[in-house]
């Protein structure tokens, strides 16, 4: 299978590819339009702020070639963010790949970030959630967050309810760090590369 | 429930974790990279890295060893020590640590908090903080350069001044080591992390002290930290890491299972 991390020039791409890495696949990290459009598992990771993070990849003509994949994308915490419409954080317009905004949490006098290992509220039925249940924790970083809509695939409560996971057509996301989250983030990332496209 | 975390500090010098009694006299504990894979399976939360040479030596120390680390293991980790400029930071991200933990460079240029949050996002920001009961003066007191005693020295800052300033800078995560418990074993210091509480509204990590079963309970139930950092309970197998997740678990503290 032929497995690519998107190159956005962002902090935790190694870690990714490490996680990926450890279950048994070859990935490349590339921000090349020919290898990404003909890889069968695409990854958007992402960290730090939105603003940059869009400025980065706009400037490398990235949202043109992940608007145009057909193939399933998974996109991790600020790359599940910029898969949406609009980000809070910066006021910029994202990819527009799943509809839904970023906005502060509302953490209800709760301690931000909401950093450390949360359970998941509600999982819908998805290939990408198989195996997983309100039991299993995941380790979430960050201090903004989609709201529950129809496109929400797993909840998770922090002062608020918010996405933990988003899904709309052949893109996903999810907000807490798989490649961190122990056996039941690599679950996921297993989910997801064994889905069928 | 977002779970408390329980996190293992591994002390590093020259490549090898160490661990020393009130930050001196170092002795060798093992291996870094076998040691953080047995903390994270036996249920570790989260893994710090502690350069304990690198701020007072004021070189550049190797890292290779992060991005084995990062390779290995699947539960997040913190790299602190030498790191003072974006550039430092970046690269350390970029071998795979979550977050960077800085100390006396913050002293020595607060500024740089707020460079690294607006580079890499507050979440990966640490400020480590090492604090001193001073008894004469009835306040807890900021030193630097903790990792070599011939170049410890008390800051100007108070301690909980220190708290304040760096959540203004963009501080997204406080580590407070009460330098009066550390490595004795006594218990956390729970009345200063009360205080630090009070004025500390980013998660905090208490540091020092950890001897016991019943150290944790009290910093979690007491203190109300969002984690608890300990090293010698779990490089001399004092504490098993079920057993204290387990006990936790029992007493009604949201923990993430083994």
């Amino acid at each position: 299978m032929n497995v690519v991390i998107i190159d956005t020039s962002c902090a935790n791409l190694s870690s990714l590819k490490f996680g990926v890495e450890r279950l048994g696949y070859k990935v490349a990290v590339t921000d090349n339009a020919e290898q990404i459009k003909n890889a069968d598992k695409v990854f958007l990771p992402g960290v730090g702020a939105a603003g940059a993070a869009m400025r980065i990849i706009k400037e490398k003509g990235i949202p043109e070639i992940v608007q145009g994949l057909q193939q399933p994308v998974l996109g991790i915490c600020l790359g599940m963010q910029l898969m949406t419409e609009h980000s809070a954080e910066g006021n910029v317009d994202c990819l527009g790949l799943i509809p839904g905004n970023v906005r502060p949490i509302k953490a209800d006098g709760l301690r931000l970030p909401h950093m450390g290992w949360n359970t998941l509220t509600e999982i819908k039925d998805s290939p990408l959630f198989e195996g997983i249940s309100q039991q299993d924790y995941f380790y979430f970083v960050h201090s903004l967050c989609v709201a529950p809509s129809e496109y929400t695939l797993a909840t998770c409560d922090y002062g608020q309810t918010f996405s933990a996971s988003i899904h709309h057509k052949n893109f996903y996301g999810v907000q807490f760090h798989p490649e961190r989250s122990g056996k039941s983030g690599a679950r996921v990332i297993q989910n997801f590369l064994e889905m069928k496209a | 429930m977002l779970a408390r975390r329980i996190i293992p500090c591994l002390d590093v010098r020259d490549g090898k974790v160490v661990k020393g009694v009130k930050f001196r006299n170092h002795e060798i504990i093992g291996d870094i990279v076998p040691l953080a894979e047995k903390y994270a399976e036996m249920g570790a939360d989260e893994l710090v890295f502690y350069d304990i040479t690198a701020s007072s030596d004021s070189r550049v120390v190797d890292k290779a060893w992060v991005s084995r680390i990062a390779e290995q293991i699947d539960i997040p980790f913190c790299v602190a020590g030498g790191i003072k400029t974006v550039e430092d930071a970046r690269i350390i991200l970029e071998m795979g640590a979550d977050k960077i933990s800085i100390n006396s460079p913050a002293l020595a240029n607060p500024q740089l908090i707020t460079e690294l949050n607006e580079r890499f996002g507050q979440q990966c920001v640490v400020v480590g903080i090492d604090s001193y009961y001073n008894k004469e003066h009835n306040q807890y007191e900021v030193y630097q350069f903790t990792g070599d005693e011939k170049r410890t020295q008390k800051t100007s800052w108070t301690t909980f001044d220190w708290i304040k300033k760096v959540q203004e800078m963009g501080a997204g995560e406080i580590v407070l080591n009460c330098m009066n418990q550390d490595g004795v074993r006594q218990g956390y210091d729970i009345e200063q992390l009360k205080l630090a509480r009070e004025v500390c509204n980013v998660p905090l990590i208490a540091s020092g002290g950890a001897g016991a079963i019943e150290h944790f309970t009290d910093v979690f139930k007491l203190a109300d930290v969002d984690g608890a950092l300990a090293a010698s309970v779990f490089h001399k197998a004092v504490i098993a890491m079920d057993e204290l997740k387990q006990t936790l678990i029992n007493e009604k503290v949201e923990i993430r299972p083994c």
